[in-house]
This record gives structure tokens, sequence and C-alpha cells, in this order.
């Protein structure tokens, strides 16, 4: 019962090392800003030669990547002990010890270390919802408020699931496999332009395998009071994100069929 | 001759441990494939047509240039070398100091034989993805063209071979940068922010708006993929092209002059580290 009293714990000695370094910390969180912002450069640039695209606008795509943008950047903070579990844990054995402590691993690879860097993304998520609000002179009512922050838990959801899943490979592998960093920071690539925009294959890999689509795309149209273009009944739009729990579930089973077949290889 | 011997030797040696790393070269293949191909889809769906009237580019040209710059990514300076970072870290620079070669051209030589090595196998693997598999398995419209004639690849090959001078001489800064700080954190996080932008790798620097072309082009980093780039597919001929390759040694002999000066400065009052 004082999981959220460890979680508290855990997350203040992270910070307060951090704070440490306050230079380096800060640094860090301004190339993180810089760097997602450059992006929103590269965007706004194709717009201003195109002018439009399928009909989208600058704003509804700021909408698309701030909304993506702000849900990785909450599931990044919250899971870097996932993220390095096959270096920092598995290789060097290290999680025996984990799985010896009278708490659950997830609990405790969830302490492991909460990265203040990660709020240069937050920042710049909030920033582009900003420019997006303004771009479509959009009128924040409760509904797409709400809206908003539930496309959020979802996102945070489908993107700890998905790193969650990258960890458990680490029990075959033993070493932290990057590929999987494609469907993480590749889909928050994705996620930001209009799933109208890609062909067929690609567009069912983002529905239906890394379902990134339902957490960003979807959900997204349901705040603009848009219909889906290429044809999703409307009612589904606004429950879209619930396929990111459902994700999470899945990836959380996987997960513990890893734990027990988890053999060390510590000395 | 004899004295270019250790130089030599210093690059082979590189290039050979580096080729090994044949998984690393996969994943970051699978990467540059995923990237490569998103951008081709969106970039398709701005353009509509195979022309607009706003773009001096065709699709197909932009197209190219997504492939052959996700082919090239390696040999643009993302970051110092991680093992003169290693070196400064643990000391080891003191070794590099007591060789009887050069520390700049050391460094440098390491640096060209480190990013080619890397670039070669994803090279390949990208062109036989975007070149070959792509028109095989039908899709014409997104694959890796050949260079627009004869006379532009000679010249793409020239630009490359720059590049490849240009990218060591930002990279040898890099490293004077870790050498001074005796950490790579803060500049290695830096430096991608500006390489990602102003060489063209995210977007072609020709997309963006026409008022700010002249300082795209003259800036540095346009030589770091831009200029070959636009080389070979043709957007950059004739006097327009030469003026591109002078741009590539123009930087990187005031890059090279710039390190040289640095590198008598730090090593002058290097701390070094370890025990």
């Amino acid at each position: 019962m004082n999981a959220c009293y460890l979680l508290r714990r855990y997350f203040m000695t992270s910070i307060r090392a951090q704070l440490q370094y306050p230079a380096s910390s800060l640094m860090l969180a301004c190339s993180a800003f810089l760097t997602s912002v450059i992006e929103l450069a590269a965007i706004w640039a194709l717009f201003n030669r195109f002018g439009e695209v399928q009909g989208w606008r600058f704003g509804d795509i700021c909408l698309f990547f701030g909304m993506v943008s702000i849900s990785f950047s909450i599931a990044d903070f919250m899971s870097r002990g996932f993220d390095v579990f096959g270096n920092e844990f598995v290789r060097t054995g290290d999680f025996d010890r984990v799985l010896l402590r009278p708490r659950t691993a997830t609990l405790q690879l969830i302490g492991y270390d909460f990265r203040l860097r990660v709020v240069g993304r937050l920042l710049q998520g909030l920033l582009v919802l900003g420019v997006a609000t303004r771009a479509l002179e959009f009128h924040w009512s409760a509904g797409a408020v709400a809206l908003a922050l539930w496309t959020t838990a979802g996102g945070v959801a489908l993107f700890f699931g998905l790193i969650v899943l990258q960890a458990t490979l680490a029990f075959w592998t033993v070493e932290s496999l990057e590929v999987v960093n494609v469907v993480t920071y590749g889909g928050v690539q994705a996620a930001q332009y209009p799933l109208g925009l890609y062909t067929g294959w690609f567009r069912n890999f983002l529905i239906f395998v890394v379902p990134i689509a339902c957490v960003a795309y979807f959900p997204v149209l349901a705040i603009l009071h848009k219909a889906d273009p290429l044809g999703a009944p409307g009612w589904f739009l606004p429950l879209a994100p619930a396929v990111g729990f459902v994700f999470l579930a899945v990836s959380f089973a996987v997960w513990s069929l890893g734990v027990r077949k988890y053999t060390s290889t510590g000395t | 001759m004899n004295s270019l011997r250790p130089y030599v030797a210093a690059f082979v040696a590189r290039f050979k441990t580096m080729l090994q790393y044949r998984a690393a070269a996969l994943a970051g293949f699978t990467t540059q494939c995923w990237w490569g191909g998103l951008k081709v889809m969106v970039f398709a769906a701005f353009y509509g047509h195979s022309t607009h009237p706003h773009a001096s580019m065709t699709l197909a040209q932009v197209i190219t240039y997504t492939w052959v710059g996700q082919a090239l990514l390696t040999l643009q300076p993302w970051g110092g070398d991680p093992e003169v970072a290693a070196a400064v870290r643990t000391g080891g620079v003191s070794y590099d100091r007591l060789r009887p070669v050069d520390t700049y051209t050391w460094w440098f030589i390491r640096a060209t034989a480190w990013m080619t090595a890397r670039a070669v196998p994803r090279a390949a693997l990208m062109f036989a993805a975007a070149a070959v598999l792509l028109p095989w398995a039908g899709l014409d419209a997104w694959a890796w063209r050949a260079p627009a004639d004869a006379t532009q690849a000679g010249l793409f090959a020239i630009s490359l071979l720059l590049m490849i001078l240009l990218g060591a001489a930002f990279t040898m800064l890099i490293n004077l940068c870790i050498t001074a700080t005796l950490t790579d954190r803060g500049i290695n996080t830096l430096a991608p922010a500006l390489v990602i932008l102003f060489s063209g790798n995210l977007i072609p620097l020709g997309l963006f708006p026409d008022w700010v072309q002249p300082l795209l082009i003259a800036q540095p980093f346009a030589g770091m993929l831009d200029i070959p780039t636009r080389i070979y597919i043709g957007a950059l001929s004739g006097g327009a092209a030469w003026g591109g390759l002078a741009l590539q040694v123009f930087w990187t002999l005031v890059f090279v002059m710039f390190g040289r000066k640095g590198i008598d400065r730090v090593m002058a009052r290097l701390e070094v580290q370890g025990g």
C-alpha cells in the first residue's frame, strides 16, 4: 500500500540528484526543446511552400504533433528503467536484486530514474499546441480539454507499452535493442501527419500493429470535430485512445511471460 | 612518403574495426528505411503530382535527395569521435600526445575512417533497398534514381569527397570542444540540432522559403549533404555546381584553420584525468 510513498521517494531522489548538476540538466532540456522545435520549422517550411496538403493546414498538423509529443514525453519520463533494462539490468545481472526485493519489478523500474531533460519535449509539445490554437483560432471547450487529456492518457499508455515490450525483448537478446526506437521516436514522427498521407499498408500498420493512430490521429479528429476522410466511424474517434490501454495490458502480459522465463546472467 | 605511413595505417586500422559492427549497421539501416520511407510518403502527399508550381525541384528529385541523405547519414558530423571522448575521460589522451605524429592530423584521419567505414555498409544496403528493390516491387515512383548525367555524377564524386573532409573538419571542432570541457554531453546534444536542420537532412534546403535560400547555401552545413545531393539530382549544375564545390573547400579550410589554432590552445592547458 506504500507504493505511492515509495514512488514519491524514488522521484525526489532522482530529481535531487539531477539538480546537483543544474547547468547540465538545463542544457540537456534546452537541447531536447531545440531539437523538437527544429522539426516544427521543417513542417512550417513545407506548408509555407505548398500551402496545404489534402485539405490539412499547418494548425492541424501542429495539433497532431503537439498531442503526440506530450504523450511521448510523459511516457519517456516514467519509463527510463525499462528503456535501459537490457544493458543496465539483464546484462549486469542486476535484475536478480530487483526480483529479490519485496516490491514489484514494475514499481522499481519506474522509480529507477526520472530524467529532467524530458521536460524540454513536454514544453515543446505545449508550445506547439499553443501555435495550433492560434493558427486554427481554436476554442478549447471543456469537452475538448477533457478529450485532449484522455488522448494524452491513452498515448502515455501506448508509448509506455512499447518501451515495456522493448525491455521484454532484452530477456531474449540480453542487450537493449535500439531498433524499437524506430516505433517510438519514429512513431512520434509518423503521428505528426494525418493518416491519409500514407500508403495503405503503412496506415494499417499504424492502426493495427503499433496503434499510434488511435492515440493521435483519431482522437484529434474528434477534438477538431472533423469526420475521418478515410471513413472511420464517428463514434470510434473519441473512444480510440482506449486502444492504448489495451496495448499496455498486452505488453505487461508479455512482460510477465519474460520475467517467468528469465534466467540470470550475473555471477 | 614515409612520414605518411602512420596516418595511412591509422585510417586502415580504424576503417577495418568499424566495418565489424554489422548489427549496428543493420539497425541503422532499418531506422533509415523507416525515416526515408516516411519522408517520401509525406513529400509525395505535399506534391500531389510529380511537380508543384511552388517548388523548384520535382518530386522524383526530392525523393532521390531523401534516399541519398539517408544513405550518407553517418558521413554527417552528428557528434564527436567517441574514442576521443573516451580518451579525454580516462586520461588516454596523454598517449595520443606522446605519439610522434601531429595530433590534429591523427584525429582527423581517424575521424574520416570512423565516418566512412560506417557509411559504406549503410549506403550499400540503402542503395539496394531504394534503388533496386523498390522499382522491382513496382514502386518506381518512390525509387532512388540514377544521377542526372555523367558530368553530374563526376561532380558528385568530388563533392562527396569534400563532404567527408568538411564533416571530419567539423567533427574535429567538436572533438576540441570535448577536450576543452572534458565531457561530450553538452556539445553532442547541441551539434545534431544544427546538422539536421542546416544540412538539409530534415527537409531539402531548397524547400525552405525563397528569401532564405542565399543564406542557406552559403552556410557551412550545406556542404555536409545539400550541395553534393543537389549536384547528384542535377539541381545544381554548371557554374553553380563549381560554386558549391568552392564553398565546400572554403568551409573545410576555415574549419581546419580554427581547429589547428584551437588544438594548440587546448593542448597547452590540457588537464589529464584518470589515474
